[in-house]
């Protein structure tokens, strides 16, 4: 009997260390079984990823978080998912053109928002990954970004007085695998769903646009939805958009991937949810400001011999035009998203609040 | 006379019909529940030579010398036909590796064949499109192995490297990583070996068939693959080449 109680006090003594490394006790932190119920926005389509085979519980989500926040993914331990996608900057990098790795090592693209990416059925700038489970493989063991091997990571994982508990409690056995990991953080990352700008309550009639926001909706839908196509503002296809391509970074987009000569440059057509603020902008992060774009694409040039005829088909936006579309594109910031607790880095404590 | 004609006609279409179902059936429950064992173990050569890593020298059609310090692949989609006519499959896929320093295994345990004899086998060397595109995998398909492609989605289905002294690559490289389950670099390949004496599978009793896999096949009909002009291949492009070789690497030992 007295071993019993003594079995039951480290158990106890166990779980609250375990509750103490998560943050468990903060209800700011803490996730409940309604915090993981995937709720489908009723004027989105039917997403590709439907957590079918991953099935949404709050333990594989916190490990997910965890997972998400730790620099324990990269080679030397300093960079972590968060790091490069903050979640103020819809899990962009603010105000860096091309994101950073560990070593101060610099990557060839910006850095794309995290945000409705169960509507992606690829991912990346060029599209190469075909699936929301195995695109975290793609950072962790890029060179330039973590740099470090599957293989080391699951070691590492697997010898974690953090992450041990973890895997137990969201699997309800001590199994650490690749598989499992990637899971975990495809629940984190699969139910940020930003769906609460302006622009939603506009259409649900629960805010009013202003006349400005109104026409920059109308401008919208004549010249960027083709591409830009509610209410993901992507059609998910790849587009040249008659960027002239830097050389120094050596990138030729999707032709990469598929090896077709007429996919050369052409990119992926990014979300314009939250654009305000995932600045810098395009591929390459060029443009630092939403009215450097604007500019761009309403200027009717051809800019490279194989952009896109749609490009050209924007003709020239006068400069109230361009106010008008950039007061629209505004209305796309969701602060509920921007500041959805679910997505907060449990270590920062309270400053993260 | 039509009539009869007509009822000739019927009873051959009939035929094609159950012959066509028959191959393909496979086996009932009851049967499989009468389980004996199978190995599949392979060797790997270089000609006629047993592999050695790293250590032996070989030699090329073009007279190019050749050392090898990795050899992994996949196969899976065993598939055993029997003397009826009847298939056993196994949609696993199996992590088959020369490196004595990795758990991967060069053998194959397959549990709960049907009795009986069987005459021939069939595997895929790669990964099929479905388990391409299927997200986070553990097993065999678990991204740890290395032989996933992070940048463009994708299985590495086979990888030999190594080093040749006429290669211009740094540290004169040799190096053939070959994957792709799209088209037109679909990489996938069907293994189809006849055994020579039909395989008896027979009750409580486990049998071992061994496979011998040629390396120098991977370099060779039909096409002659020169270390000086094409020392890497690690993307879609060549990769078929190198995929066209490796479909005669098999044979089944005696």
């Amino acid at each position: 009997m007295k071993s019993r109680t003594r079995i039951f006090f480290s158990i106890f003594v166990v779980s609250a260390m375990f509750l103490s490394f998560v943050n468990n006790d903060d209800p700011y932190y803490s996730i409940s079984k309604k915090d993981v119920k995937l709720v489908l926005p009723k004027n989105f389509p039917k997403p590709y990823y439907t957590f079918e085979n991953n099935k949404l519980t709050p333990e594989v989500f916190l490990l997910g978080r965890e997972l998400f926040y730790d620099e324990i993914l990269s080679k030397d331990r300093t960079v972590s998912c968060g790091s490069c996608h903050q979640r103020i900057a819809a899990f962009s990098h603010i105000d860096h053109t091309l994101s950073h790795g560990i070593y101060g090592r610099m990557g060839n693209r910006n850095i794309p928002s995290l945000q409705n990416l169960i509507w992606n059925n690829t991912f990346m700038w060029d599209g190469g990954v075909n699936h929301l489970e195995v695109q975290p493989i793609g950072p962790i063991t890029n060179p330039l970004e973590m740099d470090e091997t599957m293989e080391a990571v699951i070691l590492k994982l697997q010898k974690s007085e953090k992450f041990k508990p973890l895997f137990q409690k969201a699997y309800s056995d001590p199994l650490i695998n690749s598989e499992r990991m990637l899971k975990a953080l495809t629940q984190f990352v699969g139910l940020m769903i930003s769906n609460h700008s302006k622009y939603d309550k506009y259409l649900v009639g629960k805010a009013e646009f202003t006349p400005q926001e109104e026409n920059g909706l109308k401008l919208f839908r004549a010249k960027c939805a083709s591409c830009h196509t509610e209410p993901l503002f992507t059609d998910n296809s790849f587009k040249n958009n008659g960027l002239i391509s830097d050389s120094s970074l050596h990138d030729i987009g999707r032709g990469a991937i598929t090896r077709k000569n007429e996919d050369n440059y052409l990119y992926k057509v990014p979300t314009l949810r939250n654009i305000e603020m995932t600045y810098p902008y395009m591929h390459d992060g060029r443009f630092s400001k939403l009215k450097d774009v604007l500019n761009y694409y309403g200027t009717t040039t051809n800019h490279t011999t194989n952009q896109d005829p749609l490009i050209s088909k924007i003709g020239v936006l006068t400069p109230e035009e361009k106010k008008d579309i950039l007061a629209f594109l505004l209305t796309l910031t969701d602060r509920e998203f921007l500041n959805d607790r679910r997505f907060a880095d449990p270590n920062m404590g309270q400053k993260n609040k | 006379m039509g009539k009869r004609m007509f009822q000739i006609r019927l009873n051959n279409s009939i035929t094609i019909i159950l012959c066509c179902f028959s191959s393909s059936f496979l086996f009932s429950q009851k049967e499989v529940k009468a389980h004996h064992g199978l190995t599949l173990q392979m060797h790997h050569y270089v000609g006629d030579k047993v592999l050695v890593l790293d250590d032996s020298t070989y030699t090329n059609s073009l007279g190019q010398a050749y050392t090898i310090s990795k050899l992994n692949y996949y196969i899976g989609n065993i598939r055993l036909t029997r003397k009826d006519g009847k298939e056993f499959l196994l949609q696993n896929y199996f992590f088959i590796s020369e490196d004595e320093e990795k758990t991967a295994s060069k053998s194959i345990f397959i549990d709960k064949i049907p009795e009986g004899e069987y005459t021939s086998i069939q595997f895929l060397l790669g990964v099929d499109s479905l388990h391409n595109c299927s997200g986070a995998q553990s097993g065999a398909l678990d991204p740890i192995n290395a032989m996933f492609w992070t940048w463009n989605t994708g299985y590495i289905f086979l990888k030999l490297e190594g080093k040749s002294p006429v290669s211009k690559e740094p540290g004169h490289t040799i190096e053939y990583h070959i994957g792709g389950y799209k088209q037109p670099s679909n990489c996938i390949r069907t293994i189809s070996l006849k055994f020579e004496t039909p395989l008896v599978i027979a009750k409580k009793t486990n049998v071992t068939v061994n496979l011998k896999a040629d390396v120098s096949e991977l370099l060779k009909t039909p096409t002659t693959i020169d270390f000086t002009k094409l020392p890497v291949v690690n993307n879609a492009l060549n990769a078929t080449t190198i995929a066209d070789n490796y479909v005669d690497m098999f044979q089944s030992m005696k």
